[in-house]
């Protein structure tokens, strides 16, 4: 037990400077406000993304409600199978086949954006590259040895790794970045506007109650800031005559 | 009111003391007048304690202790209970609040010398109640059953493994199995919900020990010693002025602007930039997977600095822990190691104002090395700040006595 707590409080340190030398995000610049582009953003999740990760925590209805789709655009675009309005976004696959296919059972993806971030999600959707060694032909920098294939290669196209050489003789070379080498069915700009989509609908997916709270929260100020005026003149008040 | 009592009020008066208690803790209850806004704090720890106990109620009406519900049911708090998720972040950011709230307060008593004679029992009440405190709030954190939760608790279980020759065994028993696991959440969800109870009682005694021996002030002066006779009393301290109204309108004034401030966080950034609600938290507990980073809430980050300060002696973590407790344990001590013959900053000398600024330097600086990954340098200076807040207390019977103090005035100045 002792070696867990040795582990646990001097081991820390490596793990993190691993994780701080990884490459830098890039501004995801989702708008919460925009409905189009969530709505956008979560058709390309229930056609690209759900076949493996469910949404275990979020239900279509309060989807259609936030998002502005009605119940007949929600029954027709969005959900598939015999699910219903009030259901969980669940995944169709299961576990046991992901676990021979992929080696691993896709994450859930209801909080992603807030235990990595927006920006995260974003340039990750954008750094996959071409490396043979792996199984389905494709890795990625922000997440390297990632076991899905490039659900959305087709569409972006394909891209290379960018080499640094190793910083010790005989080390393997760095990633140091990505560059397209072969478009797909989508202009850069276009690939980059579908990842920002989805990085929204799941930035909303992962507290979809973030727009009313900060609303909310102005008029509890105001509310605050008027009380304070009157809880400050009641006090003048009593002690005006405490000297 | 008093003086036209009803006759129902007087049916009460002879069963219960109402009336005489309103008076003695409330109406005529003579606080000093020259109170400035660290007086606040007191209240205020009151106020959070009370958010804490509300929303905690409404939350366990829907929260599961169960390894595999815990995490999903707080998603279910924050998504299908109708206003769960403002319950939520109030709870969340409450916790957060009460230990700013309680922190600031005791700066107050080290500013005030309100731990000073006759006030030491009231001071070691306030000690127990930060230690219960600190207790509530570790039970708690393991609830959401994230990530953090799970390996933070993990991480703390574990010193008590490192205590000489009966460790493992303490360990298991504080787990309740080799790690921790759903009996550990079951058993954390029971103390934190009892815990808080224990506190109000604690408070209430905090509440009773400082009415009898009556509130200090900035200037640290006993207006009890002082002349007699003000307005509403020819016995009561000539510079008192009763709680009530003056100081029930003055907290609320405080009261406003704090909850202000607990608006803005709540509504605006919940999660403080990871530190009220930490990223990894965010994902449920995977006993298969260490974070590559494990920190405890910022509350508790001095203590783990100090913990981690303390190089692992006769191959054991123990001194370590030894410290980390005693860090807390001193404050107990206190009130005998302050030989300077004036209570308040205000009239302390420059040896024990530096001592001061840099005690709580060295307070903060290790908070935020508790954050921090260890590295060489952030142990050299953990190691170096935890000497100087040891100093703080272990030298004070020196610097407190030779210090040039300045002449206390016989009245509290406004």
């Amino acid at each position: 037990m002792r070696k867990v707590i040795i582990a646990a409080l001097l081991l820390l340190a490596p793990g993190l400077l691993l994780a701080s030398e990884t490459a830098h995000l890039e501004d995801a610049d989702i708008d919460l406000r925009d409905q189009a582009s969530l709505q956008r953003g979560a058709k390309y999740y229930v056609n690209y993304c759900q076949g493996c990760h469910s949404l275990q925590y979020m239900r279509y209805n309060r989807l259609a409600k936030d998002l502005g789709i009605d119940m007949v655009t929600l029954r027709e675009t969005l959900i598939f199978g015999d699910a219903k309005p009030g259901d969980l976004m669940t995944k169709s696959m299961r576990d046991e086949d992901a676990l021979k296919w992929f080696g691993v059972v896709p994450p859930d993806l209801t909080l992603v954006t807030r235990w990595r971030s927006p920006d995260w999600v974003y340039t990750y959707l954008k750094s996959f590259y071409m490396d043979d060694t792996r199984p389905y032909g494709v890795n990625n920098i922000l997440f390297p040895l990632v076991g899905m294939p490039h659900v959305l290669g087709d569409l972006q196209g394909k891209q290379e790794a960018v080499l640094e050489p190793a910083h010790e003789p005989g080390g393997e070379p760095i990633v140091e970045g990505v560059k397209l080498v072969e478009q797909g069915s989508l202009s850069p700009a276009e690939y980059d506007a579908m990842v920002r989509d989805i990085t929204a609908f799941l930035t909303y997916a992962g507290e979809p109650v973030q727009l009313l709270r900060q609303r909310l929260g102005m008029y509890v100020l105001l509310f605050l800031g008027v009380l304070f005026v009157f809880a400050y003149l009641l006090k003048k008040e009593y002690w005006k005559d405490i000297h | 009111m008093s003086a036209e009592k009803t006759e129902n009020l007087s049916w009460i008066d002879k069963r219960f003391p109402l009336t005489e208690t309103w008076r003695a803790h409330l109406s005529e209850y003579f606080a000093p007048k020259n109170l400035n806004f660290w007086s606040f704090f007191g209240s205020l720890a009151i106020l959070t304690l009370v958010i804490q106990i509300v929303t905690g109620i409404w939350l366990a009406m829907n929260y599961k202790p169960d390894a595999t519900l815990a995490f999903g049911s707080v998603e279910y708090i924050m998504r299908d209970v109708d206003w769960g998720w403002l319950i939520r972040y109030m709870h969340s950011t409450g916790a957060s609040a009460f230990f700013i709230v309680i922190y600031l307060h005791m700066f107050r008593a080290l500013l005030w010398g309100s731990y000073r004679k006759p006030r030491e029992l009231l001071w070691m009440i306030g000690v127990v109640i930060y230690l219960a405190m600190m207790a509530t709030a570790f039970f708690g954190y393991l609830l959401p059953w994230g990530q953090m939760s799970y390996w933070g608790a993990q991480v703390i279980v574990n010193l008590f493994a490192a205590v000489p020759v009966v460790g493992d065994d303490l360990s298991v028993w504080v787990r309740g199995d080799y790690v921790i696991s759903d009996a550990t959440l079951n058993r954390f969800f029971a103390f934190h919900f009892l815990l808080p109870f224990v506190l109000v009682g604690l408070v209430f005694l905090h509440i009773v020990a400082l009415h009898h021996v009556g509130s200090n002030n900035p200037d640290g002066i006993e207006i009890k010693e002082g002349p007699k006779g003000n307005r509403w009393s020819d016995k009561a301290p000539a510079d008192g002025i009763p709680f009530h109204p003056y100081y029930t309108v003055k907290d609320l004034m405080g009261v406003v602007v704090f909850l202000a401030l607990f608006a803005l966080v709540l509504f605006f950034m919940p999660t403080f930039g990871g530190l009220f609600l930490e990223a990894p938290n965010f994902q449920p507990a995977n006993p298969m997977q260490t974070p590559p980073h494990i920190a405890p809430v910022w509350y508790f980050t001095p203590f783990y600095a100090m913990l981690r300060a303390i190089p692992p002696m006769w191959g054991s973590q123990f001194p370590g822990v030894v410290v980390m407790f005693a860090a807390i344990l001193i404050m107990f001590a206190l009130p005998w190691l302050d030989r300077s013959p004036v209570k308040s900053m205000r009239y302390k000398g420059p040896l024990f104002k530096g001592a001061l600024a840099i005690f709580a330097v060295s307070f903060v600086a290790l908070a935020w090395l508790g954050i921090q990954p260890a590295s060489d340098l952030y142990t050299l200076l953990s190691q170096i700040f935890t000497g100087l807040y040891f100093a703080f207390f272990i030298l004070m019977p020196i610097y407190s006595s030779i210090d040039k103090t300045k002449p206390v005035p016989e009245r509290v100045t406004s």
